[in-house]
């Protein structure tokens, strides 16, 4: 499988939206590789007709009658904001900001 | 009188219902022992005292009305009525923080109380605190907190195990007879075994997770620790059962059989007769620790003796699990933990006043390593060319590793029965430079999380003086089963002495001289860091 340079792991940091210092940059390199090496066992196993698994227990669609029932308060919802404008939260500016991300 | 806190639940509720003990009385032991000892334990996270007492004083009263009004009353009330419990800080409380052990949630304060949370204030259960975990449960140490480590009561230099390490060690210091914790690779039945107590990881869709921070959504599971099996069961059955909040929690009925498993060792050695158990022989590989493995095998001897039929089996895929795991959890926790962006709650670093810059501080700053080792496990697994090759593939060995499983019960298997950890608890530190020393040691329990099975680990003897856990895991929905066969496990040995044997530190958690858990991991990466990192598993 695939080997991780420096650049790739700056590139999935900010893919994350991790703002990661050069030390911890540097350290993931190696974990990340080291990590990636165990990986490859996996291509031992011939899976080509094999059907993927995402959950484990055999539920159909879950639903229910669209009904209005009690939920958190717009008060409740914003209690933990770090920043809030009457029934707001605030975000910083989006647009005109520089670099649009990948 | 006798102490407190060496009772067990299913001791209590008997005493609370003749009014023999209040809840006031045996919450305010409990309280006593951990605040005592959470300076060299570090097992809480946060001790909640007066709102303990408080509905300690509610339960009395519940109790007292029960009393007057009959013995049906008294019947009604479920057994945690008046018990106190301890819950992982990842456990919604309304009005109470759920830090996750990441600085990121620091200050964040519920507004709602979790399926779990409102289960058991239903039963009458006391809220003892909240206890210390990995960062986002992601750890099988415990050390990855952004509190601090707990230690572990048997050998406080050592490590309680992880994720859910403070509510196995506060359970084994006896500071409270029952916590709950969750289990996504092996987080409640990896710590249980490593501090010497039971804990069960449901099948998943047992338990509502509602109000429950999220690591990896299709493996999560909420279970039960507690000192022997009848508690585990009682417990797990005050908080099992479908909630329309959750829609992965399944409309399958709690049997009510949980509540009464025997208390007669007799009777409850003879549900072995004739019961199948399967011994997988990829479970006993280069890796694991020969005291580990002997007590595992005089486990299932002792089982084979007292009626059981005990063979051997094949689980083919099992070396693909770590791998297969480490791929799927990071993917599903990066996408997971992509809701922590400083906007809605939790820490948010604004200094730059640029959204992307801050939304890297935040992040940057919020996460602790491990956290942040797996986001880019996860990101990269996900990421455009890399899917096919990583989660794709992951996922279609998961359907292999369940099919091994499956072929199990097929066969007509009742359990399969396996070391919980290849190794004891080992030294605070000890593995902290090496993620994947550390990831072996899930290598026998997360198997079981991928296929979505229940398992519990129960005490299995000693090995140079520290617990060994035996891992019983069983079909879908077979709890019942699997806490029978455990508990008759635990009735065979029940004059073992091993069982007698408390853990042998707990004596020096007293001692307010006594180093903390942070102060002696310090002391031993600083002393280890020349050589890198300790024995892997």
């Amino acid at each position: 499988m695939a080997t991780l340079s420096r650049a790739d792991v700056e590139h999935v940091a900010h893919l994350a939206r991790l703002g990661l210092t050069e030390e911890e940059l540097a350290r993931l390199e190696g974990q990340l590789n080291h990590i990636l090496d165990q990986y490859t066992i996996l291509t031992m196993l011939d899976t080509e007709h094999i059907p993927p698994t995402a959950q484990t227990i055999e539920l159909a669609n879950i639903l229910r009658d669209d009904v209005v029932t009690p939920s958190l308060t717009t008060d409740e919802a914003l209690s933990n904001a770090p920043e809030r404008s009457g029934d707001h939260f605030v975000v910083p500016a989006i647009l005109g900001g520089g670099e649009g991300g990948a | 009188m006798t102490d407190l806190t060496r009772l067990h639940a299913h001791e209590m509720s008997p005493l609370l219902r003749v009014g023999e003990v209040s809840s006031r009385a045996l919450t305010e032991a409990h309280l006593a022992a951990a605040e005592r000892q959470n300076h060299s334990l570090n097992a809480w996270l946060v001790i909640y005292r007066t709102e303990a007492l408080a509905q300690a004083d509610a339960a009395d009263r519940r109790l007292a009305e029960a009393r007057r009004t009959g013995p049906a009353a008294l019947a009604a009330l479920h057994p945690l009525c008046g018990v106190p419990v301890g819950l992982k800080d990842l456990v919604s409380v309304k009005g109470g923080q759920a830090t996750a052990g990441s600085k990121i949630l620091a200050g964040y304060i519920a507004p709602f109380d979790s399926t779990v949370t409102a289960r058991l204030r239903q039963a009458g259960a006391v809220i003892l605190g909240k206890t210390n975990m990995d960062e986002f449960a992601m750890g099988s140490s415990t050390e990855h907190s952004a509190y601090g480590p707990t230690a572990n009561p048997w050998d406080l230099t050592r490590v309680p195990g992880g994720s859910s390490g403070g509510s196995a060690a506060a359970v084994a210091a006896f500071h409270v007879p029952l916590a709950i914790g969750t289990d996504t690779g092996g987080s409640i039945r990896q710590p249980a075994s490593m501090c010497g107590v039971v804990g069960m990881r449901p099948t998943y869709g047992r338990v509502s997770r509602y109000g429950i921070v999220a690591f990896a959504s299709s493996l999560d599971q909420i279970g039960p620790f507690g000192r022997d099996v009848r508690d585990a069961a009682i417990l797990l059955h005050a908080v099992s059962g479908h909630d329309r909040r959750d829609a992965t929690s399944a409309p399958i009925p709690v049997p009510p059989e949980l509540l009464s498993l025997p208390d007669s060792d007799d009777e409850a050695a003879s549900y072995l007769r004739g019961r199948r158990i399967a011994l997988p022989r990829e479970y006993f590989v280069e890796g694991m620790e020969p005291g580990v493995a002997a007590r595992v095998r005089e486990a299932v001897a002792a089982m084979q003796a007292a009626g059981a039929k005990v063979e051997e089996v094949s689980l083919p895929h099992t070396d693909y699990g770590l791998a297969t795991y480490y791929i799927i959890a990071p993917a599903e926790c990066s996408s997971n933990l992509a809701r922590y962006d400083g906007v809605k709650y939790g820490f948010a670093d604004r200094s730059s006043g640029e959204f992307i810059a801050d939304y890297l501080r935040t992040r940057g700053a919020g996460f602790g390593p491990e956290v942040k080792r797996r986001i880019m496990l996860g990101t990269y697994a996900l990421s455009a060319g890399y899917y096919d090759a990583y989660y794709l593939k992951a996922q279609k060995v998961r359907t292999l590793i369940k099919a091994d499983f499956d072929a199990v019960w097929a066969a007509g298997f009742d359990s399969i029965c396996a070391p919980t950890s290849p190794t004891v608890a080992f030294p605070l530190g000890a593995k902290l430079a090496d993620p994947v020393a550390m990831y072996l040691i899930d290598a026998c329990t997360l198997p079981v999380n991928m296929a979505g099975l229940p398992g519990v680990s129960v005490p299995a003897g000693l090995s140079d003086g520290l617990p060994v856990g035996l891992q019983i895991v069983g079909a879908p929905w077979s709890e019942l089963s699997m806490l029978r066969l455990a508990r008759a496990y635990e009735a065979i040995t029940a004059r073992a002495t091993w069982r007698a044997v408390e853990p042998a530190e707990l004596h020096l958690t007293d001692d307010p001289t006594t180093p903390s858990p942070a102060e002696r991991m310090t002391r031993h990466t600083q002393g280890a860091s020349a050589t890198g990192s300790g024995g892997q598993a």
